[in-house]
């Protein structure tokens, strides 16, 4: 599931690549690198998009996910269509794909990020506990006494120090023989690879689950049993360990036009931007929640 | 670039009652062969001696030595494998996608055959350190290497498939990237991963048919380790009942790290094979409190049906990413009016280790190079004393741990020659500093990560080529590099060293001196081994593989950004001069006189 940027572009098409960019925003057709899901060249403009295949609830290769439908509905706005290049996002993403010029636009990265440049967030959510209702274990804190003795499921990166803030958050706290690590990306051959931390809490595998919330939210939905998404609290753990994040679109650096362009676009469908979200059971912070 | 601060003494450790006699240890007998012009492993023999008998190249005649014959791979990815030749014909395996080529000797290298495996492509997105491969093994008619996408493959001299077997799935964040060991009839290999969740492991399989025989898990229970009644560790604590489960807090073992992807070595005297395991992960330290057995140590195994027979743990409750894989050179050194059969290990940590290859007793262990992130080894105990001020803490600035990471020796492997005594040593100067938390992103998921920066130690050179004195457990002599050395060695009864350099620079040293006799500069990096033997004609040559990469070349072989100093987890700060200096490339060279 991967595209290869080896032998690509010399300095000329790369060019001719953005100035075709800057003048109507949209590449057309062009050939490049990448596994794309029309390999037909079809003619009319292109909205060209990197995701990952397989990565619900944000994206994957049937367009399921909500960065699918939110491409859509840019890719309307623009009168264009979306042509994917499909690779993992992993390590590596943003300079195997949108450095590489294999697309223009990835539809999620968090606003601070630095590899590529950010549209204004178009949502902030958070990091929730998960815990099947009527539980003894309806914990809003971190620093609720019950963590101590809760089976706690968290999500893993894999970096050496690199963690999710509620996997820092409770070792900092000296949590950590009850805490049982979900890598986050999963079994990548299950067409739901994010899913088993939430199943393992319905199932009653753990008793608690701290996890990113748009995964926490749409799996929560899903689950066989009703299960509860509360949003972590502190938003941020001292020193300074954030749990709410805000998300962008990104493009590269350079593409200040299509920024301003696509930020135009969030603004004015904002309302099916957040429609969008609530499908999804997206928890906001950037609002009083329900 | 950042330079770092005073050296602090570290000092050795060393058993009383080793004292090696003046002179050359030996290599183990039983685990050598006498010379007979191929190359059939990439350490040469089982004792990992990476030396070779052949003289017909000297230190007066190695400066007129020319290219023979070159090809090109067609990969342009790092290149750390060792060539094999068996016959008049040489095999080389590419990076991914892991080609097989099988090249005639008596035709200037002309190409035989090709063996494509076709490995899935979504095993680069998957591996953590470029998409590297260690190099092929031949046994019985048959050339065994292993896929990026976890399958192990025999191949017969003709180039057709004689068995596939797959050990392990891509889609859980594993890998293998490794060279096959084959003794006894059977095949080793292990995994890569560690970093991804990975529970590392050692599986052995039937030569014949590709059918796993047993397989040995780094982490778990003592039933799933292959820990029973042979289990006999020098130190105690080593000793108790399912130590892979107890050293770790609940059920982290089950994701807890210990890949198998280095180098393993095999004495048929004491019937023991002998291989290291990798950090802990994916878990911070402070989320896993305990030893982390068996992660980075070092295992003795019984080769017929796995069973453990004793461990040391280099580095227990790892927290610098310090991966126990390197090699292990087999000796016999001559102490005290006797023999003791030691194993040899220059060890991430910066220690050259001396062990007991019966008991895995610590006989020395001595620093080759710049530490501050330990203060030495306990003899009594058998553990490293490690400097608290230099434990990486998330949200804390830790300034100068070294050696950093990579270690200061990676999984680059060093030669032995029994003429000089000596070790030659391709390793690194790097420290390392962690700094303040960033926000970052994967799979959807916002993380928080530290930030690593590398630089070169002391003296500003970030590569070192030494000659390590066995006997007298001190450098002999030392070449400083500008990058890290990350390439094999090779050394010759010539008494000529063989290495190569990150800029491309393959180099002929004295052995005895560390003279530069010869050097020739290839299309691209060097993080390849060296190898040497006699041709079809009965000439001397000697064969490397040039293509940046790894962990060390990526910012080459990835086209990463070298803006961001952290990428590569920060081993792109140390490298950023790199694409200045070589680009990608994937080229055999064969030299002769």
């Amino acid at each position: 599931m991967s595209s290869r940027s080896e032998g690509r572009a010399p300095t000329l098409t790369r060019r001719a690549e953005r100035a075709v960019l800057l003048l109507p925003l949209l590449a057309l057709a062009a050939a490049g690198p990448g596994r794309r899901s029309d390999d037909r060249v079809a003619p009319g403009p292109v909205l060209r998009v990197c995701a990952d295949p397989n990565n619900l609830p944000f994206s994957n290769a049937r367009g399921e996910g909500f960065e699918n439908k939110l491409a859509t509905i840019v890719a309307g706005e623009l009168g264009a269509r979306v042509e994917y290049t499909w690779f993992a996002q992993r390590r590596g993403f943003i300079r195997n794909t949108l450095r590489a010029h294999a697309c223009d636009v990835v539809m999620g990265v968090p606003a601070s990020f630095e590899l590529a440049l950010p549209t204004r967030p178009y949502y902030r959510s958070t990091y929730a506990f998960l815990y099947r209702e009527g539980s003894p274990f309806a914990v809003r804190s971190l620093d609720d006494p019950r963590l101590r003795r809760a089976r706690i499921g968290v999500q893993m990166i894999g970096d050496d120090y690199a963690n999710t803030p509620p996997a820092h958050a409770l070792a900092n706290r000296g949590i950590v023989a009850n805490v049982r690590g979900f890598l986050v990306y999963g079994d990548y051959r299950d067409h739901d690879p994010q899913s088993p931390i939430v199943e393992a809490v319905a199932r009653g595998d753990i008793d608690v689950a701290i996890a990113w919330g748009p995964t926490a939210g749409y799996y929560a939905r899903r689950a066989p049993a009703r299960v509860a998404v509360v949003p972590v609290s502190p938003q941020i753990d001292l020193p300074y360990l954030p749990f709410v994040f805000d998300i962008s679109m990104g493009v590269r650096r350079e593409d200040t036009a299509l920024r301003d362009r696509l930020d135009e676009i969030l603004e004015r469908r904002r309302s099916s931007v957040d429609s969008l979200l609530a499908a999804y059971g997206v928890p906001r912070a950037d609002r009083p929640s329900t | 670039m950042k330079e770092a601060g005073d050296r602090r003494p570290v000092t050795e450790a060393r058993d009383p009652a080793f004292t090696p006699a003046p002179g050359a240890p030996a290599i183990a007998a039983a685990a050598t062969t006498n010379e007979d012009g191929q190359w059939t492993m990439p350490a040469k023999d089982f004792a990992s001696s990476r030396y070779s008998g052949l003289t017909e190249i000297t230190t007066d005649n190695v400066r007129n030595l020319k290219l023979a014959f070159t090809f090109s791979t067609s990969v342009l990815r790092g290149h750390e494998g060792a060539p094999l030749v068996v016959g008049s014909t040489m095999y080389v395996v590419t990076p991914f996608p892991n080609i097989l080529y099988a090249l005639d000797l008596e035709n200037a290298g002309a190409l035989k055959w090709k063996y494509e495996p076709k490995p899935e492509a979504a095993a680069q997105g998957v591996a953590c350190c470029d998409v590297v491969n260690r190099g092929a093994a031949y046994g019985d008619g048959k050339i065994v290497f292993n896929t990026l996408d976890d399958h192990t493959i025999a191949v017969d001299t003709t180039g057709k498939l004689v068995w596939d077997t797959k050990l392990g799935d891509i889609n859980l964040g594993e890998t293998m990237t490794m060279a096959p060991l084959i003794a006894k009839g059977k095949v080793f290999v292990g995994n890569s991963g560690g970093e991804m969740g990975v529970r590392g492991w050692l599986t052995a399989l039937d030569l014949g048919n590709g059918k796993i025989a047993w397989r040995a898990f780094s982490t778990g229970p003592d039933k799933e380790v292959l820990i029973g009644a042979r289990f006999n560790p020098h130190y105690a604590s080593d000793r108790g009942k399912d130590l892979g489960v107890t050293t770790w807090p609940g059920d982290a073992w089950k994701i807890g790290g210990g890949t198998v992807w280095g180098w393993i070595s095999y004495d048929p005297a004491l019937d023991l094979l002998y291989y290291g395991t990798g950090n802990p992960g994916p878990w911070n330290p402070h989320q896993r409190p305990g030893d982390n057995k068996w992660t980075s140590g070092i295992f003795a195994r019984d080769p017929d049906d796995g069973e453990a027979v004793w461990f040391y743990q280099w580095n227990p409750h790892d927290v610098h990413d310090y991966d126990g894989i390197n090699e292990q050179i087999l000796l016999d050194v001559a102490s005290n009016g006797g023999t003791r059969n030691v194993l040899v290990r220059p060890e991430r940590n910066g220690y050259v280790y001396v062990l007991d290859r019966r008991t895995g007793e610590i006989l020395s262990a001595t620093p080759y190079g710049y530490i501050t992130s330990s203060k030495g080894v306990d003899l009594e105990s058998g553990r490293l004393v490690i400097a608290d001020d230099k434990v990486p803490q998330i949200a804390k600035v830790v300034e100068n741990i070294c050696p950093a990471a990579p270690g200061m020796k990676d999984w680059q492997p060093s030669a032995y020659s029994p003429r000089t005594g000596f070790v030659y040593l391709p390793h690194q100067n790097l420290c390392m500093d962690w700094e303040a938390l960033e926000a970052n992103y994967i799979a959807g998921t916002p993380y928080v990560g530290a930030n690593v920066k590398m630089y070169a130690g002391p003296g500003g050179n970030r590569g070192v080529m030494s000659a390590w004195d066995v006997a007298n457990r001190r450098e002999a002599w030392a070449i400083p590099e500008r990058f890290p050395v990350w390439s094999g060695t090779l050394v010759t009864a010539g008494d000529v060293v063989f290495y190569g350099t990150m800029e491309g620079w393959f180099k002929a040293v004295h052995a005895r001196t560390g003279q530069v006799l010869w050097q020739f500069k290839t299309g691209s990096g060097i993080i390849g081994q060296p190898i040497t033997y006699r041709g079809p004609d009965g000439k001397q040559y000697v064969a490397i593989l040039s293509g940046v990469g790894g962990w060390s070349g990526a910012v080459v072989a990835g086209n990463l950004d070298t803006r961001d100093s952290t990428i590569a987890l920060g081993f792109a700060n140390a490298m950023k001069d790199l694409p200045r200096h070589t680009t990608k490339g994937g080229m055999l060279y064969v030299f002769s006189l």
